[in-house]
């Protein structure tokens, strides 16, 4: 059991470097004109639930 | 970075032996005043003086002090600020019992000085593929960073030593990585947290005089969390954490709600015949780390203890390659 410990730590690893990969290649250059004023607390909206849900993801792989 | 060294020295020097000395004649107080709690992992009633978070809040406040006198920097107030509001909370809590809710939304509003200091830089920056902004997000990031760092180290101080001795290793680690992504001002600002955990941990190794309570607890976690949020190292600093992190996160994945763990009633682990830890197989009782390594049979409490710093150990080697990480973009 405590060598797979190690085994989930580096996977755990890896998840956050991917979805490091995720957040700043899909998530960082997503923006919304349209809206004027409120288009980049839209746009953080956007990213909050995006974010939100792979932590989500990340804890039910966990 | 050569007029950091004495800085650096000065602080190192006053955060280990402020501990180092104060902790000694606070066991003795706490002893006198009949503030201690039974030693749950002993067959003896042994009973364990607590809290000891005193001593390290006065180790950190005197260090940083030091540091300020010398770098003047906002940093270092608003970690100062943020690791006292929790040393508070954590005091509160180690007198009184309060709900569940309590710690995270009270380490919440102690995570706000960072935001009025205006002390951290919303691109939070990932290893290879750069950094991403998200200012809005960000300051939600701040909010929760300092109750998960805070209630991420309270939650693996369950053996003698272990918080202490987890917060050595993670912090080090830390301050590696800051001198690696070449921060070295909050590198400076980092290192007495390591020291301060080392003084401790003198005493609150296995057999404990002292518990760190969930004040020193608490205190611990949120300067860990505010150094990584004003050295904008937040990924390095979850990644050196992660056992701690994934401690907390299996908790409340299988209690699936925040709660006390006083509340709890199924027992994770319970003792054998000659007093080692074993692994229960209560269903209603909440996933932990310790019941994991437990998983392949009974072990010693300085047997876990070791286990969790083996661990910690391998996730400040991945910390650290992060940090080197942060130097290559694609």
């Amino acid at each position: 059991m405590k060598s797979s410990l190690y085994v989930f730590l580096f996977a755990m690893w890896i998840l956050i470097l991917l979805g490091g990969g995720i957040m700043v290649t899909i998530l960082g250059p997503f923006s919304i004109q349209q809206f004027g004023n409120f288009s980049w607390i839209i746009a953080s909206g956007i990213k909050v639930i995006i974010a939100f849900v792979l932590v989500v993801i990340w804890i039910l792989i966990l | 970075m050569i007029e950091l060294i004495l800085p650096a020295i000065v602080s190192c020097i006053i955060a280990f032996f402020v501990v180092f000395v104060l902790t000694p004649p606070l066991i003795k107080f706490l002893e006198n005043r009949n503030f201690t709690v039974k030693d749950m992992n002993k067959k003896e009633n042994v009973m364990i003086a607590r809290p000891g978070g005193i001593s390290i809040i006065a180790g950190i406040i005197a260090s940083e002090i030091v540091l300020y006198a010398f770098l003047q920097l906002n940093e270092i107030l608003a970690i100062i600020i943020t690791t006292s509001a929790a040393f508070l909370i954590g005091y509160v809590d180690d007198r009184k019992v309060m709900g569940g809710w309590f710690k995270p939304v009270a380490l919440a509003v102690a995570a706000i000085p960072i935001i009025a200091f205006g002390t951290f830089d919303s691109d939070l920056t990932f290893p290879i593929f750069g950094a991403v902004q998200i200012p809005a997000l960000y300051l939600a990031l701040i909010i929760f960073m300092i109750p998960i760092t805070g209630n991420t180290i309270n939650s693996i101080d369950v053996l003698n030593g272990v918080a202490s001795g987890f917060m050595v290793i993670a912090s080090f680690s830390l301050s590696i990585c800051l001198f690696i992504v070449q921060n070295y001002e909050i590198a400076i600002i980092s290192l007495p947290l390591g020291f301060v955990s080392l003084a401790f941990y003198k005493f609150h190794k296995l057999p404990s005089k002292i518990f760190p309570g969930d004040s020193g607890a608490l205190t611990l976690g949120a300067m860990y969390g505010a150094i990584a949020i004003v050295g904008n190292v937040e990924i390095i600093a979850a990644v050196a954490l992660l056992p701690a992190v994934i401690n907390s996160f299996l908790f409340l994945s299988s209690v699936k709600r925040i709660v006390e763990h006083r509340e709890i009633t199924g027992k994770p682990v319970e003792h054998t015949d000659d007093f080692k830890l074993k692994a229960t197989d209560d269903k209603t009782a909440p996933v932990t780390l310790v019941r994991l390594i437990l998983a392949g049979g009974p072990l010693s409490e300085k047997q876990v203890g070791f286990a969790i710093f083996k661990l910690a150990i391998f996730s400040g080697i991945l910390a650290i390659v992060t940090a080197f990480l942060m130097r290559v973009s694609l």
